[in-house]
């Protein structure tokens, strides 16, 4: 309980001092405007933020701070990046990538900056990574970090899973399986929900009423418990069938996630379809893929861009939790949700060996890395998009 | 006169979208069991295996009712379901079982392995949901109040980024940070029959934080973005002339009018709680309804997948349907409809 109390009297203490800081300031600057129509919420936030950034200047420079250290040099290192990034960017380039830059908030430049870098690291695994992925080196459970003094080794800097197999080389391997299977299930994914939306929105009549209909109930049910529920049948069918249990995960994903994007393509594809240009189009006799892939679609593209980042996160989670759960992508295919459940033991060494527990931080933290860099430049486009000030 | 009318004019909107809501939920029964009944072989092989005879099959097949037709049973289970009756789980049958010399204990039906698991699930996302909406909700303001301030672009990224990452990675950050490096609440959380509420409160208390990571940041970027819409409206405007400090125009003028969305969102949330709950519950072996889950989806205990699957679905419908409700509530126009 005493920690409670504590708790309390530091909020207490910030309270009493942005009071004081209130005070100060009125009389210092003779009651200047700002200060004297400061309300108290403003001042407690300032001293609060002072305090939590005075606190985390002491905390960084103590024995057991090797996390927060770790997380204020990658907050720090990222950040100047996508800063340098930026620069780069507004210098190098065309005329209108450089103006895309000039606009740019950091964290969206941070993104672009992410996704490239996996992207590049999902191409050029095979030549970035030092063993294979299904690789076994005969030395099994080598501590990460590679200090001998602890068990680890120099070669195998994360060192080796339970089998023996490196830990680094799996991560790299990682964003090649874990980010191409969610790519390609994203693509499927709008393939068929954008085909069906755009013809229920063109066709209307009992199409789009059977459609939609149909996309309801898919959607009434929570899109993780279902892909669990159809994996189990999949996974009946997959070993009386001899298909990979991936290639089923694929499809059951797409199918799921193509109802969201038919919902969207479809109210999207409404509003598009009542313009007079279509109604020109129509007169002039054009069919119905001209209609769609020449006229809808490229009027469309903006609100579809948004949701494919939107979807790709939400798909490349929905593959992460279920590997994490194990019915997911199946070994020996190296993927970061299993890599964070065979390895989230190690966390409880954290305390004494903080390379040791890093291990499963770094696989479930490149899955977030992605996500959120992706999320950074998705709401940087709406936000462009929308044309929202405020 | 005029009263009885609007209520039974917002009466009339709420049945509809009940049984619009029962209907959802039978047509979804259907498509759960439709899908289960995809799978090749059944029960009866299932237990017996491969070397069964066909008699042995026969019998069991004739015992579960596994030789009607599939709309015959669709509607045993059905009728069993409404009662309360899930059904027999795969995982404690066994051949025994059903040769008659173990009658009693072998069988164990799923509505007993569920109903304990349910109350703790319930508890968690009790508990989630009482941290997590008032902090939402104050956030959501503060941000609302002081939009475009250090303070609203750090809750934004802060809240971006917590919405992005997959629940297992919140779950692991909270652990290592108040469990491992500072021990103040247990990594594990064993719940057992009979606990004190304060020592279940403790056990529970991680997993919860991290629903509320998770949860928090979607409602509390609507109920900033609710606010904010609002703030354009004449009569904030008005508020604003009159002199009325900046907080008060937010929680008395903005807030109010502000809810039906909010509402909507902390309903479409805890929805969300429960697909988040079943990666949450792993991490924290909680032994909850989403764990049990996952572990018979391993095993393909089939009528435990299909009974929690059901579950999960009706609450996600029951959700769903309550955000639709109270947002028709608390609308003054369609509440006095002119």
């Amino acid at each position: 309980m005493s920690l409670w109390l504590e708790l309390v009297l530091i909020l207490v203490g910030i309270g009493l001092l942005a009071f004081a800081l209130r005070f100060v300031g009125r009389a210092a600057t003779g009651q200047a405007p700002y200060f004297r129509d400061m309300p108290f919420g403003v001042a407690f936030g300032y001293v609060f933020g002072a305090a939590a950034v005075l606190w985390g200047i002491w905390f960084y420079f103590q024995d057991n701070a090797t996390f927060f250290r770790w997380a204020v040099q990658g907050f720090a290192g990222f950040a100047v990046a996508a800063y340098l990034f930026r620069l780069l960017g507004r210098s190098v380039g065309t005329q209108r990538t450089r103006k895309l830059f000039r606009g740019m908030p950091l964290t969206a430049s941070f993104g672009i900056l992410i996704i490239l870098i996996y992207a590049l690291v999902a191409i050029f695994a095979g030549a970035i990574a030092p063993y294979g992925q299904e690789e076994i080196l005969g030395q099994a459970n080598i501590v990460p970090g590679g200090d001998v003094a602890f068990g680890g080794n120099p070669e195998f800097p994360l060192g080796t899973d339970q089998i023996g197999r490196d830990i680094l080389s799996r991560l790299i391997y990682g964003a090649q399986n874990t980010v191409g299977i969610a790519f390609a299930t994203t693509c499927l994914a709008f393939f068929l929900g954008g085909t069906f939306g755009f013809l229920a929105a063109t066709l209307g009549g009992w199409l789009d009423q059977v459609l939609s209909r149909s996309v309801d109930v898919l959607m009434a049910i929570p899109a993780l418990i279902f892909a669990l529920l159809l994996m189990t049948i999949a996974s009946v069918w997959a070993s009386k069938l001899g298909v990979p249990l991936t290639v089923f995960m694929v499809l059951i994903i797409a199918v799921i996630d193509s109802t969201r994007v038919f919902r969207l393509s479809r109210a999207v594809g409404q509003s598009i379809v009542v313009m007079d240009y279509i109604e020109a189009a129509k007169l002039r006799g054009e069919g119905l893929g001209y209609l769609i892939f020449r006229e809808i679609l490229p009027n469309a593209t903006a609100p579809l861009l948004a949701e494919f980042g939107l979807r790709f996160c939400f798909v490349f989670l929905t593959i992460a939790s279920l590997s994490f759960l194990g019915v997911g992508i199946q070994p020996p295919l190296a993927d970061w949700g299993t890599m964070v459940r065979d390895l989230s033991q190690f966390i409880n060494f954290a305390a004494f060996a903080p390379r040791v527990a890093s291990a499963p931080l770094l696989a479930a933290g490149a899955i977030a890395l992605l996500t959120v860099a992706v999320n950074f430049v998705v709401d940087w486009m709406l936000h462009k998009s929308s044309g929202l000030k405020e | 006169m005029e009263g009885t009318g609007n209520l039974s004019g917002v009466f009339r909107i709420i049945l509809q979208r009940l049984l619009l809501g029962l209907l959802t939920l039978l047509i979804v029964s259907i498509v759960i069991f439709v899908a289960v009944n995809l799978l090749p072989g059944d029960f009866a092989q299932a237990i017996l295996g491969q070397g069964a005879t066909p008699e042995a099959i026969a019998s069991i097949r004739a015992g579960l009712g596994l030789d009607q037709p599939m709309y015959v049973r669709y509607f045993t289970w059905l009728a069993g379901a409404v009662q309360g009756d899930l059904g027999t789980s795969f995982a404690q049958a066994n051949f025994a079982s059903f040769a008659g010399t173990d009658a009693a204990s072998g069988m164990s039906s799923v509505a007993q392995q569920i109903a304990p698991r349910f109350q703790n699930t319930m508890f968690l996302a009790g508990v989630t949901a009482a941290i997590a909406v008032p902090i939402s909700i104050t956030l959501g303001v503060l941000a609302a109040l002081y939009r475009n301030s250090v303070f609203d672009r750090a809750a934004n990224i802060f809240t971006l980024s917590s919405i992005s990452s997959p629940e297992f990675f919140l779950a692991y950050i909270l652990i290592l940070l108040l469990a491992v490096l500072n021990p103040i609440l247990p990594s594990l959380s064993s719940i057992y029959e009979g606990m004190g509420f304060g020592e279940r409160l403790e056990k529970t208390l991680l997993p919860a934080l991290t629903l509320t990571l998770v949860v928090t940041a979607h409602m509390m970027r609507m109920t900033r973005a609710a606010i904010i819409n609002l703030l354009a409206s004449p009569y904030i405007e008005m508020a604003r002339l009159k002199g009325l400090s900046p907080l008060r125009v937010i929680v008395v003028h903005a807030l109010p009018n502000a809810l039906a969305p909010i509402i909507n969102v902390i309903a479409l949330n805890l929805a969300y709680l429960i697909t988040g709950v079943v990666v949450v519950e792993v991490v924290f072996v909680y032994p909850g309804i989403g764990q049990l889950f996952v572990d018979s989806v391993k095993i393909r205990d089939i009528p435990v997948v299909q009974a929690s699957c059901l579950i999960f679905a009706g609450a996600y419908i029951l959700l769903n349907l309550l955000a639709d409700i109270m947002s028709i509530l608390s609308n003054p126009r369609l509440r006095h409809p002119k």
